[in-house]
């Protein structure tokens, strides 16, 4: 139900991040990304967990909120690890059966689990501290150059929004349709997988063609209210770099230059 | 402000054809505030489509506030000029936040952003709905979503606004909300209103009632001009409000009633008077 | 068929901080063939009280008893449910995915695992009376109908499971005043003829003092009032006061006896009170 709803996921607060520009923390996230690529040693991770602790402390975000984000990926990490852990090859530590665990392995396991949490970690930052409009109003202004070699950089983030928009309405139509087919005797939970795929027809076909035509009635709408693309559009709320940004680049700027001397030094 | 000369329109695909309107002549001045009825495929929503220009005429024109429609140069001021409300509130916001949707339509305009604030700020004022601006559109009532879709409309300053069953899929406390709204903006900021309904209370507020069916006007005049031919709306399979059935009912028992009643407080008059 | 809901409460979220109340100790008794209507503004939970007597909500505490079965019970299958208890839902055109109206119509009634000449039968029945032409329309796409025959067509698709107890939710919303009669004036001949419970949810007070027998008044996820319409419609001050109104003829009636303007307090419907209203003037007149 309605109340489930967790995508977008973002988490109202008026702290220093929440306050920054989307732009500067989608290039921020970047970085962020590159950075966690280059560290492949224990010492250079300290630079990585000091950069995230720290941040997530002024984000006013309460760390089960960073958790919970971390649930549905479980599978992928324990797959991840598990992978590493046995194809490896190096010095056997030691075997099961026919898998061999080697020195190699485990080491690259443990730091390619450790990757992929901060990785999720720090992309779930950006979407808990920007709201979805700042969010897709701030990649469309970052995509805005590319439109000359032809990326629509309007309508991808046109699209975004009114994905967004729409994922209540049609979790909520879902629920009825659902329900409204269960009161035929429609039955969605017992019987085999083909049974079982079968019987989500009766929910599937009235779905479509329900967001078909509120495809084409938001269209209509849109239309009648100007709508023309991106071009000579202006903005209700526009995006501006302040001081605050400066602080937030000096401090990304330290963060990478710690993991270069980390990197370099030691 | 808006004058439909001689407008004939034909779905036409290479299956099959359709009349949606057959002739209309219509003309609607500024400040009035005309309601539409008719039954579903009478014409009345393709009519609607004709005046912002999201249809064009088969035959004939159409023109908004001297603009022709079929003039590819003007159709955004037209569309500026006479603004569309649906009746869906569900899919005609845009947005996910109840402000950014006002401010879709003066965006597309391009308007400068103090603009765009100054008049978001008053649409959603003028429907009452400042203190929800902050909020995602679906944790709004049907009223409400209506009422914002409205302000959408007027965020762009339109002379005219023309509704297509705003109300149809409202509970009756929001159909009361939508329909004060639009009373209101009729009354005191002087728009043009052209209202499409059902609900024949709804229609008795108008200034103006057009009756359409199989795309031609029946009959076009004041509230009480039309619903005192209460045989021939009830031919149609239209409603009259039950006041005005019970006069027509009781002239029809012989008694000597006004046959122009529309509300509840003329028939009491009428029947005191009786006594 | 007889319904009898015990002490019934639903709470959405329990044990969250979202934990709203929907429902708050609902008791009321429905017998066999009433014509019941259930009215409440928007959030009153009457949809949530409809829903639990499908089976499709189970109660947070409380009992539904159908005809002396425990409906709440884990045990019952829920077949044995929807054999008994036909709702039909707000728009239920949104339903529509076979085909063929045939087709569509049949699905509830092969759900139940019936042979194919009774799903025939029934299909045949429902069409019948919903009044949409089997020859006719049996092979034709119900995308290509009209909303008003797509609206009847979906309301056969429930008849066609042939339920002792009908809940309709606001069968007639969007659709104009004579898809609207011609809905209502199936439903009310479904009920006389063949003698079925039916429940109807509607927002138009005219409608409701036209065809029903009691009136369930919901508010808040309580029953505000409950009791034979006559009774139900003296409440005008709480009717307003919770969202609610009265059709527009017993305002009229009302406003005459603010003026001292005795009306017999039975009258109700159009009918009845064009009678009175003759019976005043004409007397007056003479």
């Amino acid at each position: 139900m309605i109340r489930d709803i967790t995508i977008g996921q973002y988490y109202p607060s008026n702290s220093f991040i929440h306050q920054l520009d989307s732009r500067f923390k989608i290039m921020a996230s970047f970085l962020f990304i590159i950075s966690l690529f280059l560290v492949n040693d224990f010492y250079q991770y300290i630079p990585v967990v000091l950069f995230i602790v720290l941040t997530v402390k002024i984000s006013k975000v309460p760390f089960k909120y960073i958790l919970k984000g971390l649930k549905p990926i479980l599978l992928i990490l324990i797959f991840a690890f598990g992978i590493n852990i046995f194809l490896t090859p190096g010095e056997i530590v030691f075997s099961i059966w026919i898998l061999d665990i080697t020195r190699e392995g485990l080491y690259q396991a443990f730091f390619m689990m450790l990757r992929l949490i901060f990785l999720i970690t720090g992309t779930s930052l950006l979407t808990l501290t920007t709201s979805p409009i700042m969010l897709t109003d701030g990649l469309e202004r970052l995509l805005n150059p590319f439109k000359k070699i032809g990326l629509p950089a309007h309508e991808l983030a046109m699209m975004m929004t009114i994905a967004l928009r729409f994922i209540p309405t049609l979790l909520q139509e879902t629920d009825k349709i659902m329900k409204a087919q269960m009161a035929r005797g429609a039955d969605f939970e017992s019987g085999n997988i083909i049974k079982r795929a079968k019987s989500l027809i009766p929910l599937l076909v009235p779905l479509f063609i329900s967001a078909f035509r509120r495809a084409d009635e938001l269209a209509m709408a849109m239309e009648a209210r100007c709508y023309r693309g991106g071009e000579n559009r202006t903005r209700l709320k526009v995006l501006a770099y302040t001081k605050k940004d400066i602080i937030g680049a000096i401090f990304v700027f330290l963060y990478i230059s710690m993991i270069i001397i980390v990197k370099v030094y030691l | 402000m808006i004058k439909i000369q001689q407008v004939g329109y034909t779905y036409e695909t290479s299956e099959y054809k359709s009349i949606a309107i057959e002739m209309i002549d219509l003309h609607v001045e500024k400040g009035d505030f005309v309601a539409v009825i008719g039954h579903n495929g009478s014409g009345k929503s393709t009519l609607a489509k004709l005046i912002n220009g999201i249809l064009l005429p088969t035959e004939g024109n159409v023109f908004v506030a001297g603009m022709n429609t079929k003039d590819d140069k003007l159709i955004w001021e037209i569309r500026k000029t006479a603004g569309m409300v649906f009746q869906n509130p569900d899919n005609q916001i845009v947005a996910t936040v109840v402000e950014e949707d006002v401010a879709f339509g003066p965006e597309n305009l391009g308007l400068p952003q103090f603009m765009i604030r100054e008049r978001v700020d008053s649409a959603l004022a003028q429907v009452g709905m400042s203190e929800h601006m902050k909020k995602p559109p679906y944790l709004l009532s049907g009223g409400q979503k209506q009422r914002v879709a409205i302000a959408g409309i007027l965020a762009m300053k339109p002379d005219c606004i023309v509704l297509d069953e705003p109300t149809a899929m409202l509970d009756p406390v929001g159909r009361k909300e939508v329909m004060e709204t639009i009373e209101k903006l009729n009354r005191d900021e002087n728009i043009t209103v052209i209202h499409i309904t059902h609900f024949m209370e709804e229609a008795i507020k108008a200034k103006r009632v057009v009756v359409i069916e199989e795309g031609k006007v029946i009959i076009d005049g004041t509230p009480n001009e039309v619903f005192k031919e209460v045989a021939k709306l009830q031919d149609m399979g239209l409603d009259v409000p039950q006041v005005t059935l019970m006069a027509y009912h009781l002239r029809n028992s012989g008694i000597n009633i006004k046959e122009d009643i529309l509300t509840v407080e003329e028939m009491v008059e009428e029947i005191c008077q009786l006594l | 068929m007889s319904i009898i809901i015990e002490n019934l409460s639903y709470i959405y979220d329990l044990g969250t901080p979202f934990e709203t109340t929907a429902l708050d100790n609902i008791s009321i008794n429905i017998d066999q063939g009433e014509f019941i209507g259930l009215i409440g503004h928007t959030g009153s939970g009457k949809s949530t009280l409809i829903q639990h007597m499908n089976g499709l909500i189970k109660p947070t505490e409380g009992k539904i008893i159908v005809n002396g079965v425990d409906i709440t019970d884990k045990k019952i299958k829920l077949s044995e449910i929807r054999k008994k208890v036909g709702l039909v839902f707000q728009y239920p055109e949104y339903q529509l995915f076979e085909e063929t109206v045939y087709k569509d119509i049949a699905f509830g009634p092969s759900n139940l695992n019936l042979s194919d000449s009774e799903i025939d039968k029934r299909v045949r029945y429902a069409m019948d009376i919903v009044n949409i032409d089997f020859n006719e329309y049996k092979d034709k796409s119900p995308f290509e109908l009209s909303g008003g025959q797509k609206r009847r067509v979906a309301i056969a698709g429930v008849l066609a499971m042939e339920p002792e107890v009908l809940i309709l939710d606001e069968p007639t919303a969007g659709l104009d005043p004579r898809g609207r009669d011609e809905i209502l004036n199936q439903i009310k001949r479904l009920h006389s003829e063949k003698k079925i419970t039916v429940i109807l949810v509607s927002h138009s007070m005219e409608d409701i003092a036209r065809l029903v027998d009691r009136i369930i008044v919901m508010h808040q996820g309580k029953i505000e009032i409950v009791g034979p319409k006559e009774l139900v419609f003296r409440h005008a001050q709480r009717l307003e006061e919770i969202g609610l109104g009265l059709p527009q003829i017993l305002y009229l009636v009302n406003a005459l006896r603010e003026k001292n303007i005795e009306i017999d307090s039975n009258a109700i419907s159009f009918e009845a009170v064009k009678a009175e209203l003759i019976r005043l003037v004409g007397v007056r007149n003479d």
